[in-house]
């Protein structure tokens, strides 16, 4: 037949009898959470892709108004709660900026260490798991085998392996032990076997390249104009990450101890490199900061009238106790300036904010969280265009899209 | 004054305030101006002073806030990808007809951050190219996030169509 006779295809395509639709989720294994993508195929070839979200949504938003500044971080872990130890660092960073806290310097090392900690289990799981999805099964047992001994250290300094609900405005809940540091010190020595165990497995496995190289690229240009950050950004050659460009807690004084992990291929393929080299670098930082661990209290005076008195303080002491209640009763609580501020910190998927007014009392007005996986998603369709069925897993493997946050 | 405020004002004269909290400058947009000036703004941001990323597009209800003049406000947070500076455009919107022009023609990464505010708060973006609901199901009628509505909802849910299997 002479090519001029064959049904030519419009630039969109929509209406063309050989596309059919398939619907991808809410329930498959390859989201690994509830998300839909309606998909426009001709062949095994994505035509077009329309994500579907808001299975998730549960209003947390809505609850960061009701709450307050102490009991939303149980909700703000469960957003990203694949690491949700760097969500509450997120979290009280923006609320210590807005009351105008300055941390004690232990607190601010021990928050860094477990988040820190976070950002590895977080890129330990997203490698993993888009290994798994790509059918190296062996690379995400090792991943997680690692993942456990972070939640073994969660427990151990916050008491709840998944949730910690750890940090409090002005410090942490408790002080950590000697065990934890010495665990930390434990993973600090056994983690770069299994690191690199699981470069051995990837790196060069040709499968896994094969199927991640030049798959859903995302220029620089791109990245910026579609405001994603994090290794997503960082693997399509955006040189930013908060933790040098506007340093908080105490990454001013680890400067030296890391460097910002960059590519330029902008493929799936570079956001795992850049995911797994990230890890090592956090680990110096916590390498670096168990080593400095400042002696001290933990939280900010007593006497700022801003954290919760331990149990000792609260029973044995007249002071304790009223500010136990002061902080307790709705009508009380914290007095912060009627403003507004923006704080973000890096966190394992991208900048992970929070807009918080404040109309002056112990609760937010608004509690908006800038969340990487929603704007990291909003590019997927982008992504996805002319490439193959088979593809999806890998891309949305490498995006690390946490519906929780997705939705919130 | 940083440089871009002195850009603006030449630019755009009377047209906004700006203050400060923290280091977080904002420039501020009263709602009888911001449908004309908004997006004027945002470009100039954008391509003349170096505001290359925008990084969160936030809705905030201010029915009854203290000292507030109009209800909804958006907030449009710019990165400077090269300077690393940050500086929050607060528009303002109110009802019966809550709307401001649409950032998509400048960045990309509004598309979904103001189907959230609409979603949200119901103030609709003049010159969106897909402006539906993307968290809250199709059928829902209220805007959740504004603060009129109660927390534990107005029982929409009960009035949703029930699909059964023998019409699925």
């Amino acid at each position: 037949m002479p090519l001029e006779v064959l049904p030519q295809i419009d630039e969109a395509g929509a209406d063309q009898e050989f596309l059919y639709t398939l619907n991808f989720g809410p329930q498959h294994p390859a989201t690994h959470t509830t998300l839909r993508l309606i998909l426009t195929l001709d062949g095994e070839t994505i035509v077009k892709a329309v994500p579907d979200i808001g299975y998730l949504h549960s209003g947390f938003e809505k609850l960061g108004e009701d709450l307050d500044f102490n009991q939303y971080v149980t909700i703000v872990d469960r957003m990203n709660y694949i690491s949700p130890f760097a969500n509450e660092v997120s979290w009280h960073h923006a609320v210590e900026k807005l009351i105008g806290i300055e941390l004690t310097p232990r607190c601010k090392y021990l928050r860094t260490i477990l988040a820190e900690l976070a950002r590895i289990s977080d890129h330990l799981l997203c490698v993993g798991a888009a290994a798994l999805d790509l059918g190296a099964l062996t690379a995400f047992l090792y991943a997680f085998n690692e993942r456990e001994k972070v939640y073994n250290i969660m427990e151990s300094a916050a008491g709840q392996r998944f949730h910690p609900s750890f940090t409090r405005v002005g410090g942490l809940m408790n002080d950590i032990g000697g065990d934890v540091v010495d665990q930390i010190r434990n993973f600090i020595r056994t983690f770069p076997k299994a690191h690199a165990d699981v470069v051995r497995l990837l790196n060069r496995n040709r499968i896994f390249v094969d199927r991640t190289k030049g798959i859903g690229v995302l220029s620089k240009a791109d990245a910026i104009n579609t405001g994603c950050s994090g290794p997503v950004a960082r693997a399509s050659g955006v040189v930013r990450d908060l933790r040098k460009d506007e340093p908080y807690l105490a990454y001013p004084d680890l400067q030296g101890a890391f460097k910002v992990v960059c590519a330029t291929g902008g493929d799936c393929y570079s956001r795992y490199l850049v995911r797994m080299e990230e890890m090592i670098e956090s680990l110096n930082i916590i390498k670096a900061a168990v080593e400095n661990l400042p002696a001290g209290p933990v939280n900010v005076a007593l006497n700022d009238k801003l954290t919760i008195p331990d149990k000792t303080a609260t029973y044995r002491s007249i002071e304790g106790l009223i500010q136990h209640f002061e902080l307790f009763m709705w009508n009380r609580q914290w007095e912060p300036p009627v403003e507004e501020v923006y704080g973000a910190t890096e966190t394992a998927n991208g900048e992970l904010g929070f807009y918080v007014v404040s109309d002056g009392h112990g609760r937010a007005w608004r509690a908006r969280t800038r969340p990487p996986s929603f704007i990291h998603f909003a590019v997927f369709p982008m992504l996805m265009e002319g490439h193959q069925i088979s593809d999806v897993p890998a891309i949305l493997g490498s995006l690390n899209i946490i519906a929780a946050e997705l939705d919130r | 004054m940083a440089a871009y405020l002195d850009t603006l004002t030449a630019r755009f004269p009377g047209a906004f305030t700006t203050s400060e909290f923290r280091g977080d400058r904002r420039v501020i947009v009263a709602a009888d101006k911001a449908p004309a000036v908004l997006l004027g703004l945002l470009r100039c941001l954008k391509e003349e002073c170096g505001f290359d990323f925008l990084c969160d597009v936030a809705g905030v209800d201010y029915l009854n806030y203290p000292g507030a003049a109009d209800r909804y406000g958006v907030v449009y947070a710019l990165t400077n990808t090269t300077t690393g500076g940050r500086v929050f455009v607060k528009a303002f919107a109110n009802d019966p007809d809550p709307v401001l022009p649409s950032a998509v023609p400048l960045w990309q990464g509004a598309d979904w951050l103001e189907r959230e505010v609409y979603d949200m708060y119901g103030v609709r973006f003049d010159g969106h190219p897909d402006l539906r609901r993307i968290l809250m199901p199709s059928e829902f009628t209220a805007y959740p996030l504004r603060k009129d509505y109660p927390l534990r909802g107005l029982g929409e849910r009960h009035n949703f169509p029930t699909i059964t299997r023998a019409e699925s």
